[in-house]
């Protein structure tokens, strides 16, 4: 009886291991994902892309609860599209890239809203502070990748980023928004 | 024309004198700003004053769009008596003024669109953004929109020294028509 049963056992464990194989860890497409802070200046919305980011995603339909996620962003590489700007925000009383190099997202457990639809919450680790964010994304397909896409609003203040000088023309609230491409691990 | 006619000559309406003046003194102000804003370090009150200067822009904008409406719906008073290359000149300068007070602030809009950073009119409506962000774009389109102020600049001070050139010189009607507000209000009215 128990002779018989263990092969199977055995085949499921495998074929469990290798969807997880399948599913565990594939790394984010930074050519084909977009990462950008959205702030306002004077009402003025601007969308400011991080142009240097990696990651990976783990993440299978069937088990939203499971998925993970993780971002790593080079703060230096955030483009306001102008060298003025892009010199200011790096000072210590924005970004301060000097001392804080990386900033990182790691979400753990999607759940599901319906549809296409997931409730993401994950810390979000950003000059030395760390805030719990809740996120409702959208994963759909782009050929055989995985795509998330879904904006955060974010506070300056929380995280310390901003210069008491530019308070009445800079908005507290950014919104982070991301497109997170995930080609199928090979 | 061998009597001057018992009513009033035929003056511009209270509409044209009233948007001339108003685009004029908006004009001043918007061209300033811009002078000052294009040296000032980056900083806070540069977002700002750009802000202002943006405003001020879109609202010639609005205004010029009204002037040609109402320029082509309500026939100016014919020019008083001057030689035909000054008529040409007049004709000419006007035509560049229309021209220019309608495509500077375009120019303007469409920078801040290549720029990423959109027009916000009066920091309550987002105006839609006229071209995709495009850095070398944005980059030449800075360079036409000041290049065509400095155009509309000069002939500003053209204009200006031929108005007083006319009232000085010539004493004829062609700036006191466009002070008159008065006489202007009977123009319509045969």
């Amino acid at each position: 009886m128990t002779g018989r049963r263990l092969p199977r056992l055995g085949a499921a464990v495998l074929l469990l291991a290798a969807l997880d194989g399948l599913a565990a860890d594939a790394k984010v497409s930074a050519a084909r994902s977009t990462l950008s802070a959205v702030f306002t200046q004077m009402n003025v919305p601007v969308e400011a892309p991080f142009k240097q980011f990696s990651g990976s995603v783990d993440f299978d339909p069937t088990r939203p609860a499971q998925a993970r996620a993780h971002l790593d962003i080079d703060t230096a590489s955030f483009d306001l599209g102008d060298e003025d700007y892009n010199s200011e925000v790096r000072k210590p009383a924005w970004l301060d890239t000097a001392h804080y190099p990386r900033a990182g997202f790691e979400a753990t457990g999607l759940k599901p809203l319906g549809g296409n639809r997931y409730e993401a919450s994950g810390t979000l680790k950003l000059k030395g502070k760390d805030q719990n964010l809740t996120a409702t994304v959208t994963v759909g397909k782009d050929g055989a990748a995985t795509v998330f896409d879904g904006s955060v609003p974010i506070s300056r203040g929380h995280f310390g980023i901003g210069d008491a000088q530019w308070q009445d023309t800079v908005a507290d609230q950014v919104t982070v928004k991301f497109h997170i491409v995930v080609p199928p691990p090979r | 024309m061998t009597q001057a006619p018992a009513v009033a000559p035929p003056g511009y309406t209270r509409t044209a004198v009233a948007l001339h003046w108003t685009v004029a003194a908006i004009i001043v102000c918007a061209f300033s700003l811009g002078l000052v804003v294009s040296d000032l370090p980056f900083s806070p009150q540069k977002v700002k004053l750009v802000a202002y200067h943006k405003w001020l822009g879109i609202t010639v904008l609005g205004l010029a769009a009204l002037r040609v409406i109402w320029r082509l719906s309500h026939r100016p008073p014919p020019l008083p008596p001057m030689p035909p290359w000054q008529t040409f000149a007049a004709r000419l300068s006007h035509a560049l003024m229309y021209t220019l007070i309608v495509t500077i602030p375009l120019a303007g809009w469409t920078f801040s669109s290549a720029s990423g950073y959109p027009v916000v009119y009066l920091g309550l409506w987002q105006l839609p953004d006229l071209v995709p962000k495009n850095k070398l774009l944005a980059a030449s389109l800075i360079d036409i929109h000041a290049t065509l102020a400095w155009l509309l600049f000069y002939l500003l001070l053209l204009h200006v020294a031929a108005a007083l050139k006319h009232h000085f010189f010539d004493r004829d009607d062609t700036l006191r028509r466009m002070l008159r507000w008065r006489g202007a209000a009977r123009e319509g009215t045969p």
